[in-house]
């Protein structure tokens, strides 16, 4: 999307909002990706709703859900949604999953993501199966009651632009490059005139300040709170005093004083990125080796030679009282480092790709500069969360310590599963079933525990209250409806969905507004895995309406 | 597959219209919390068969901004079965908006929000009676707010939530010292902003409100006006400056047309400027995107951030009306740049909050401080913040206006007071002084001590 100064285009526009976070390239992969929806309930679509309005590029629904009467819940979900934006495409293949399993697993291979809402746990985990080997990533999604729960699953994902809130500056003043030491060498702050003084970036008052500090410390930095100290004072007694000995007004010194304790940031690899660099998969370099670790085996190269143990500079300062001149002077030493650096790390990935027969078609400028952000996400496989060999029983029992903690809302919802498996249909639909079910549902626990070999007490209560949500679905947590908590049978007589072409606008979800909570960080957490930049939740998220609180495990 | 939907539309279709519009098992799921007792439910929580109708015919809500908090809200709570929904904006619709506030087609741009919205929830939820308002919350007095039994705000501005805020509070009766809790208007307050946004319940009077924890809030930071004039560093400066300063000088568009951040001409001539500007200094990344930015302090925003803020907001307002569960005590963080993150808390109130704790505020100043001083204090004060007070105070007997900015004529007036010292005002020790700024419907009384 071509910006100018005459005019945006309509789409621009429309999105620009979304651009602000994500930009242009988060925008082409947004708009490049076909994202697949298994069942056409509210809460899909809901889900959807928040995919097709910022304009991803195709989506389709799977739903095998006859209605009485002529159409397809996915047909008639595909056309409301598509009135939301043109921009998108939409498509549906009325079938179930489990036939498509059936009949055409590799069906699925082609998708950017999977998002599975209310399947059952056979069709999930058999669902899962495929996707993983296929290395497609999968989102489950579920809501019961007042609880919304989502589950990612994908072996790796790598994140080129984690975007940190509060990511410390690159700015290398332990360790100064060549070309900041000559242009700090330029600068002579004891024969300054007054405007000169006042108006030299803090950056450099640290500098030469550190300078000093070095002659008299035998070249070690400050180290702890009496040395920083210290170091503050001796760059408080450079503040220029008028002719009656009182210190002027001088922002910029006292702007370095406050920004001691981050310019003194020893410049190292952060943990994660050190373990991308060392990363034993990606060791050796091949003709498939995704783009990624190709730029990472560069940087790689790069810190181990030019970089002298050092990340690519990143070159960018933040903002501080200085004049123009002095400030852009100041700006452009870190950028032109950057652009050195990333330039050698460039000529690095030319050479790992012409080793092995390929050439270089993309750009790594933006890597580079966000080496120190990269990050790699990798999730356990369904398979192995629900083995009794490989269930990660520390993680359980840790948070069980605490019975309220939302882990037991974790167990509850594998037990409701366990009760559908049995008794084919969920806990406590009907007010007359409610009572009978808490004993039949504490059954469920029990065993799903002893299976597991699960030293935890789950409390009464818990088993009470799943019973009582009868897998409804207030508004709020999402209507989770559809086949996986009723009783399928119900579900076709009375929920069966009939919806003429003209009226009903499915993304209403007749419920909860927690389901819809999971849902639009479902909806988020798809667009992260599309666009690779922020970090997706690694890999159990449960979401509880009644406290307002939630938790993520790692499963 | 919708509850019930179905037989919506089939009652639809056979003509019963606005009637049959309970078709059976539609409310099932609302039902079983109302209904069915549980172990978490609220200590006060009886399940009853009445909660039903007073959630569906009785309960009136009122909806705060049709933006993007506004869709989702109206549509979360049309859906759990509220039926007497009216909801306040004062904006129209922009193509900006289309990529998140969905109850708004392409065709529908400049076309006030309220009134598009109500539309599509009176069309597509039967029994649902949305009541739009096109107007400011400030074109509404205490009659007006003290019909609803809950409010729900999806405001874009701190102003404007501290003049809510302010509102419930005047709505408070207070009998021999003691609060009358059926005076009390509960309001869910949510706010969102990218990847981050937050949802409180704020219960006035005996909760923490909005003023109440205004450092939350902290104040938008202006570049320094010497930064802008002559020394410019980012390309926002350089943005600052022609919107700032050459704009009201050279006048582009005419004597009295005020720059606009909607009109893509006036954009696009602040954007040419900017450049201009950013050239003489050698400074980069003046770009078209950037100007309308900093011009309209454009506010990067998604659909998804505002469909979970919005649930969150609606489970609230679905316990308060219920009481089937304890209601969020009171302040939800969510923030989903680096996974999934919320973080509950009790906010505290304040014990001298200016807005709800009935407790006099104090001004402690010399005498032979000036006017201006205490104008400053009032702005500047972190518990304060004011935007632009207007200062009253009874002088001989007479009730005296010293300082007011929002009325051009009365502005010249009275500027030269600002210069007097507070002596030379006629004001004594122990005076009662009369604020009003737009961050509180009610006049602020504060009590003059001279210092010495």
């Amino acid at each position: 999307m071509a910006q100018s100064a005459a005019g945006k285009s309509n789409k621009e526009q429309k999105y620009d909002r979304q651009l602000r976070l994500w930009g242009d390239h988060g925008q082409e992969a947004l708009e490049n990706a076909h994202v697949c929806l298994i069942n056409a309930t509210a809460t899909g679509t809901e889900i959807l709703k928040n995919l097709v309005l910022p304009g991803i590029g195709a989506f389709t629904i799977v739903d095998g859900h006859k209605v009485t009467g002529e159409d397809n819940r996915a047909q008639a979900a595909t056309e409301l949604l598509q009135e939301l934006n043109s921009d998108v495409s939409g498509n549906f293949v009325e079938e179930s999953p489990d036939k498509l399993l059936d009949n055409d697993p590799e069906f699925f291979h082609r998708f950017s993501l999977v998002i599975g809402v209310q399947l059952i746990e056979s069709t999930c985990l058999r669902l899962a199966g495929v996707l993983w080997n296929a290395g497609v990533p999968f989102l489950v999604c579920k809501t019961y009651g007042l609880v919304g729960y989502m589950r990612l699953a994908v072996k790796e994902h790598t994140v080129v632009e984690s975007h940190p809130d509060n990511a410390l500056e690159d700015l290398r003043l332990d360790q100064p490059f060549a070309e900041l030491k000559n242009h700090i060498q330029s600068y002579d702050l004891d024969n300054m005139d007054k405007k000169d003084h006042s108006h030299t970036p803090w950056i450099i008052v640290v500098a030469k300040y550190l300078e000093k500090w070095y002659n008299e410390h035998n070249y070690q930095l400050p180290k702890n709170y009496k040395e920083k100290e210290a170091f503050r004072q001796l760059i408080r007694e450079g503040i220029l005093k008028n002719e009656n000995g009182v210190a002027e007004d001088e922002e910029n010194f006292e702007e370095a004083i406050k920004n001691v304790n981050t310019a003194l940031n020893p410049t190292k690899i952060p943990s994660t990125v050190q373990d991308i660099l060392n990363a034993e998969g990606w060791k050796n370099i091949t003709a498939q080796t995704p783009a990624f670790w190709v730029m990472a085996r560069a940087v790689k190269e790069f810190v181990e030679n030019e970089g002298e143990g050092k990340l690519p500079v990143r070159g960018t300062i933040p903002d501080m009282i200085a004049d123009s001149e002095k400030f852009i002077n100041l700006q452009n030493v870190y950028r032109e480092k950057a652009m050195q650096d990333a330039s050698v790390v460039s000529k690095h990935v030319e050479s790992l790709l012409q080793s092995v027969g390929k050439v270089c078609v993309y750009k790594s400028k933006k890597k580079c500069k966000n080496a120190a952000f990269l990050r790699v996400v990798r999730c356990r496989s369904l398979a192995d969360e629900c083995s009794v060999e490989l269930v990660n029983k520390d993680e359980i029992t840790s948070c069980m310590d605490n019975p309220d903690s939302e882990m037991v809302l974790y167990l509850m919802l594998r037990s409701v599963d366990r009760f559908f498996q049995q008794h084919s249909r969920y806990p406590g639909v009907y007010n007359y079933q409610v009572e009978e079910d808490i004993g039949k549902l504490k059954l469920c626990v029990n065993s799903l525990l002893q299976e597991y070999g699960l030293n935890v007490n789950v409390k009464d209560d818990y088993i009470h209250e799943f019973c009582r949500y009868g897998a409804s679905e207030l508004h709020t947590v999402a209507s989770f409806l559809g086949g996986q908590l009723l009783d399928v049978e119900f579900l076709l007589n009375k929920y069966g969905f009939v919806m003429p072409k003209t009226n009903l606008f499915i993304p209403f979800c007749l419920n909860n507004q927690k389901f819809l909570f999971a849902l639009g960080c479902a909806a988020q957490e798809a667009i992260k895995m599309i666009t690779h930049q922020f970090v997706p939740f690694n890999n159990t998220f449960i979401y509880n309406a009644m406290s307002q609180t939630s938790a993520t495990f790692q499963l | 597959v919708v509850d019930g939907m179905t037989f919506s539309v089939m009652a639809v279709d056979s003509g019963h219209g606005g009637n049959a519009r309970d078709w059976d098992g539609r409310w099932n799921h609302v039902q079983k919390f109302l209904e069915r007792p549980g172990p978490f439910t609220h200590p006060d929580f009886e399940p009853s068969t009445e909660s039903l109708h007073f959630l569906l015919e009785t309960c009136k809500i009122l909806v705060i901004g049709a933006g993007g908090l506004g869709c989702e809200l109206l549509k979360n709570l049309a859906l759990t079965g509220f039926r007497q929904i009216h909801v306040i904006d004062m904006d129209t619709i922009d193509v900006s908006n289309l990529n998140r506030q969905f109850l708004f087609r392409s065709k529908d741009v400049g076309r006030p929000k309220a009134d598009v919205a109500a539309d599509f929830i009176n069309r597509r939820i039967p029994g649902c009676n949305v009541v739009p308002y096109f107007k400011k919350i400030q074109d509404f007095d205490e009659s007006f707010y003290r019909q609803f039994h809950i409010i729900v705000c999806g405001l874009d501005s701190i102003i404007a939530r501290r003049w809510m805020n302010g509102m419930l509070m005047s709505l408070l009766i207070y009998e021999d010292g003691v609060l009358d809790p059926s005076s009390i208007i509960p309001l869910i307050d949510g706010g969102t902003e990218g990847f981050k946004g937050n949802a409180r319940v704020i219960l006035p009077g005996m909760t923490a409100c909005i003023d109440c924890t205004l450092e939350l809030y902290p104040p938008q930071i202006n570049f320094p006006m010497c930064t802008i004039a002559s020394m410019p560093r980012l390309p926002e400066h350089c943005i600052e400056y022609v919107r700032v300063l050459q704009w009201p000088k050279e006048k582009p568009f005419g004597e009295d047309v005020p720059l606009d951040g909607d009109n893509p001409e006036h954009i696009k001539w602040v954007f040419q400027k900017s450049q201009e500007r950013a050239s003489e200094f050698n400074i980069t990344g003046v770009t078209y995107r950037l100007t309308q930015g900093v011009v309209k302090r454009i506010i990067p925003a998604v659909a998804s951030t505002n469909a979970v803020i919005a649930a969150a907001c609606a489970t609230e307002v679905f316990k308060i009306a219920s009481s089937a569960y304890v209601p969020l005590n009171n302040y939800l963080v969510f923030n989903d740049v680096d996974g999934l993150y919320t973080y509950t808390f009790e906010a505290e109130r304040k014990e001298n909050c200016t807005a709800c704790s009935q407790v006099p505020q104090d001004l402690k100043f010399a005498p032979s401080a000036t006017l201006q001083d205490i104008l400053e204090y009032l702005t500047e004060n972190a518990s304060l913040q004011m935007k632009s007070p207007a200062i009253t105070a009874t002088i001989d007997g007479k009730n005296r206006t010293l300082y007011l900015q929002t009325v051009a004529s009365i502005e010249e007036r009275t500027r030269p007071n600002l210069c007097k010292t507070l002596k030379e005002l006629g004001l004594t020790d122990g005076q009662e002084l009369a604020v009003a700024d737009v961050t509180t419907p009610q006049t602020m009384l504060f009590k003059l001590h001279f210092t010495s």
